[in-house]
């Protein structure tokens, strides 16, 4: 283990001695993101432009050592855990908003500019940026580039792929490319498209173009109580069925509302057994005739305690609980394991009872919180790592949910990715052949396997499951 | 290197954090942005999560104790931003209050520490030898000599400790409303006499009888905050015989890192504590008489904003003035780098987080900068003053609002 002598003087000489952590107490530090896997770098750089990117890159493939981006460490399916030990590289020095421009309405930014921090800035100018991961305070765009992440306005807005132009990459040997552009349509080969979800193993981002939106005239947000889970899905179903597409539509059941409850305060009825969320925003006059239309669906659909926000405070407050309702939940037990799997969105009601029987089999608790309207689960496995043996029941719990996902013609992730969590699964969705092709593409990209490798494709070398890893056991020991 | 202890029992001293508050971190990252350490150098070792990381490490067994992973906890300024944003509740003031209590009684005694302990409890816990003319001086250059404060750094100039009235008691102006107590403080009579007659003026317009217990010292934040628990119970103790002999309705305090830590700290007292402008935004003020035509921002003191929630109220009473204008900063609730004694102690990462501050407040060409702690006003006043910007005044929220009357 650790970096060769001549390696990391090499390292400090390219983004300086203070932007290189090598120390192994250190780096023990950095050996997790959002999920509950860990391993040790050798090292955590920080880069501050892409021309160091691209000289450590250049350095590692001359001695084969494997390079893990690194944007917040939010991610949620380990993908920027280095379980192959290398370098991580954090981004998050590169956080400059490079320009923004209000005519084409795009703006180019640095891989490490935090989520907020962009919509910060574009707001400015009368802007937004539309995906809004609930973990947007914190996570990067490069992240979410890598990720392909969604948010609760992805809906109606589209995910992260619909608002990257180009983007600027370091590949496994250290070179340039630029893929995409200013145009919106894109010809030949989508490179820009592979690129984007590809988690950090086909190559560093070091720039993106993304996409801006004129913030919209009218906004309503209407939050409605329901006595089940079950009728706020067919809620949902109805209003879908309507031929309404609202910018968002977000459900929480009973545990989550009042884990939110304690720490928001947001008002959601800590009685209800499910609450919606639903926002609809445009033109004044079309936003109001939309929001009518919605009250009087929800309200057939046995909704209750049915509010609207009366100004931006009230919303943002609505808004506030339903973002931080996974991390609320800590107010339950310490740890929690999900898998944000997709459903068509008409089984919702069916695959949630299955869930709920799950989480009952092995006795441990589950809050369901999730993008309603597009049929993405994000059921929380609750519980403490300290509690002998633990791990094992979440983890068997956790992989029965996914598998009755893909049972019902589901997939294995929304948003958060594949990473190390679900790499084991993807034969239940893909055929070998599937798996060859798309790892001949990674190949044709990174022949020598360096980039984020033990990522998405399922890793001969690792057991499937976490608890049977070396080096897992003794890691919930101590956490 | 220091001591090294890798079986579990190294953070298990009776002022470690606790098991159950470590365990509330579910480490999600969503406070890493808004922690300014993390901000300036992208570490996650200087991060929140990072700290209550190492910390659970340390109580777990899983990382030895090291001088060198003490300074990752010694970099936390301790500004509790964290904790506001965290939405899993983890309660980080306390974490790092016990966390730098049982450091100290780990790691091998250090002359630095060792001497900041020592000045404290010498100067700040008596309030008779820190009045006596220059003892703030001598703290300071006690702290120089040793390389503490960079000499770039003067404190303020000493214009004459603030007393309260004869008799101890400042009546009403107009009707008897409340019955309050005041805490006078241990640096805030000396360094800002003005900022204490003008609360003293406020309370008294609201319709105060405003009370000076005898026998108050310092509350003992300062202590807590350095590690110090052993310190700061003592003064607890003086201070809740002092406060505990008369009726009162409200203690009021206008010193936000005060006012946060009597709150949590002093379970009797605490329910009763407001912080000034808490209280002036509720119980209201009388209509200003004058003008204050003057451009000002407002720079959130973190015990106030963060600590004990107090967000709207000061910016609500500066609009209420008439004639002046308010401009709000960017990342105006994010910490000056002051913190207490931080910006002797780390006078390196203090810059860092000063200069982006300063920035940012220079950019909406502000006359006034207003805060509601003495160590911020100190740390943005030694800001200005080293980039030749004293054109802009920097003055406790008080003595704004009191310019009204
Ligand atoms: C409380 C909470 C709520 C969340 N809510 C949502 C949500 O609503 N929607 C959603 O989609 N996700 C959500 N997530 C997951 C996570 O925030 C996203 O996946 C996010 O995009 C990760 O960004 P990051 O900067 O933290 O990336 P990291 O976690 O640091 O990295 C994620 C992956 O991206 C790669 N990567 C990072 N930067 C680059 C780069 N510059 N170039 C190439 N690869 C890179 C890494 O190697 C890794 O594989 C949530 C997480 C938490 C903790
Ligand atoms: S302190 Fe709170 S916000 Fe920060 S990582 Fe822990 S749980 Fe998340
Ligand atoms: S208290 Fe302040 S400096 Fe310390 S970890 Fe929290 S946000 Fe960072």
């Amino acid at each position: 283990m650790g970096l060769p002598n001549g390696v990391l003087r090499e390292l400090k000489q390219i983004v300086g001695g203070h932007q290189v952590v090598h120390e192994a107490n250190d780096l023990k530090i950095f050996e997790r993101d959002g999920s509950i896997s860990g391993a040790l770098p050798d090292a955590v750089v920080l880069p501050a432009d892409r021309d160091q990117v691209a000289a450590v890159v250049r350095l590692a493939a001359r001695h084969g050592i494997p390079v893990v981006p690194r944007g917040a460490g939010t991610g949620l399916s380990g993908g920027a855990v280095t379980v192959k030990g290398g370098i991580a590289l954090q981004l998050s020095r590169m956080r400059r908003v490079l320009r923004i421009d209000p005519a084409s309405r795009t703006a180019m930014v640095e891989p490490g500019v935090v989520n907020q921090d962009l919509q910060q800035a574009a707001s400015r100018h009368g802007l937004f940026y539309a995906p809004d991961p609930s973990s947007q305070k914190a996570c990067t765009i490069g992240g979410n580039a890598a990720e392909n992440s969604g948010g609760p306005h992805c809906l109606y807005y589209g995910v992260t792929t619909n608002h990257v132009l180009g983007m600027e990459v370091v590949l496994a040997d250290g070179s340039f490319a630029w893929l995409g552009g200013e145009a919106p349509d894109r010809v030949g080969l989508d490179l820009l498209g592979v690129m984007v979800g590809s988690e950090g193993t086909l190559g560093t981002i070091t720039r993106i173009l993304v996409k801006l939106l004129p913030v919209p005239e009218s906004v309503v947000t209407l939050m409605a109580a329901f006595p089940t889970i079950e009728t706020a899905s067919h809620a949902v179903s109805a209003v879908i069925g309507h031929g309404i597409l609202p910018a968002a539509l977000e459900m929480m059941d009973q545990v989550t509302i009042g884990a939110v409850e304690a720490h928001y305060r947001a008002g959601y009825p800590t009685d209800a057994g499910a609450v919606l969320l639903v926002e609809v925003d445009g033109l004044q006059e079309s936003c109001g005739e939309l929001s009518g239309e919605i009250e009087r669906i929800l309200k057939e659909n046995e909704a209750t305690n049915l509010r609207i926000a009366e100004d931006p405070d009230e919303r943002e407050l609505l808004w506030a609980g339903r973002k931080g309702a996974i991390g609320a939940l800590g107010r339950i037990k310490p740890n929690y394991y999900l898998h944000d799997g997709v459903v068509p969105r008409t089984r919702l009601p069916e695959v949630l009872r299955r869930v709920g029987e799950i989480g009952d089999h092995y006795k441990l608790p589950v809050a369901n919180v999730f993008h309603a309207g597009d049929g993405n689960l994000h059921p929380n496995i609750l519980f403490d790592l300290r509690d002998a043996g633990v791990m094992d029941q979440v983890e068997g719990a956790g992989e029965e949910m996914l598998y009755a996902v893909v049972e019902m013609g589901g997939t294995l992730s929304g948003e958060h990715g594949i990473g190390i969590e679900k790499n084991a699964f993807m034969p239940w969705i893909y055929s070998a052949d599937d798996l060859e092709a798309m790892l001949r593409v990674k190949r044709a990209l990174d022949p020598a396997g360096l980039m984020n490798p033990g990522k998405i494709f399922p890793d001969p070398e690792r057991e499937p499951r976490l608890t049977a890893r070396a080096g897992f056991c003794a890691e919930a020991r101590w956490w | 290197m220091g001591l090294d202890i890798r079986d579990p029992g190294t953070f298990q001293g009776p002022d470690a954090p606790s098991d159950d508050d470590l365990s509330t971190c579910v480490h999600c990252g969503l406070c890493l942005n808004y922690c300014p350490t993390f901000r300036v150098t992208g570490l996650e070792t200087e991060s929140p999560r990072g700290r209550i990381y190492l910390m659970t490490q340390w109580k777990r067994g899983g990382l030895p104790f090291t001088e060198e992973l003490v300074r990752h906890i010694d970099l936390c300024l301790g500004c509790r931003t964290c904790e506001a944003v965290c939405p899993s509740g983890v309660p980080y003031g306390r974490i790092i209050e016990h966390g730098r209590a049982e450091v100290e009684r780990l790691r091998r005694p250090n002359p630095k520490s060792l001497l900041v302990r020592q000045t404290m409890r010498q100067l700040l816990g008596h309030p008779v030898r820190l009045q006596a003319a220059g003892a703030m001086t001598r703290l300071g250059q006690a702290l120089r000599l040793t390389g503490l404060v960079p000499q770039s750094r003067v404190l303020p100039r000493l214009t004459g400790a603030y007393r309260p009235p004869a008799g101890r008691v400042a009546p009403p102006i107009g009707e008897r409303r409340f019955r309050v107590a005041f805490l006078l403080g241990c640096v805030m009579p000396i360094f800002y006499r003005p900022a204490h007659e003008a609360s003293v003026k406020l309370l008294q317009l609201a319709g105060c009888e405003v009370w000076f217990p005898r026998g108050q010292r310092c509350c003992g934040a300062l202590f807590a905050h350095n590690g110090d628990l052993e310190g700061a119970r003592g003064l607890r103790e003086v201070n809740q015989r002092a406060f505990g002999m008369e009726d009162f309705d409200y203690l009021l305090v206008n010193s936000a890192g005060c006012g946060s830590h009597l709150k949590d700290f002093y379970p009797n007292l605490g329910t009763r504590v407001r912080d000034l402008f808490e209280f002036l935004a509720e119980v209201g003020l009388p209509e200003p008489r004058q003008e204050v035509p003057l451009r000002v921002t407002y720079q959130d003191a973190c015990h106030l904003v963060h600590a004990q929630r107090i967000r709207k109220p000061p910016r609500q009473l500066l609009k209420s003035i008439p004639g002046l204008e308010f401009v709000e900063m960017a990342h105006a609730d994010i910490c000056c780098g002051s913190a207490g004694i931080y910006n002797a102690v780390q006078p390196e990462m203090s810059e860092r987080i000063l200069a982006e501050k300063m920035e940012d407040l220079l950019s909406v060409q502000p006359q006034v900068v207003v805060t509601a702690n003495p160590g911020c006003q100190m740390q943005l006043e030694a800001g200005l003053r080293a980039r030749g910007r004293q054109e802009v005044a920097v003055k406790h929220l008080a003595e704004v609002i009191a310019a009204a009357y």
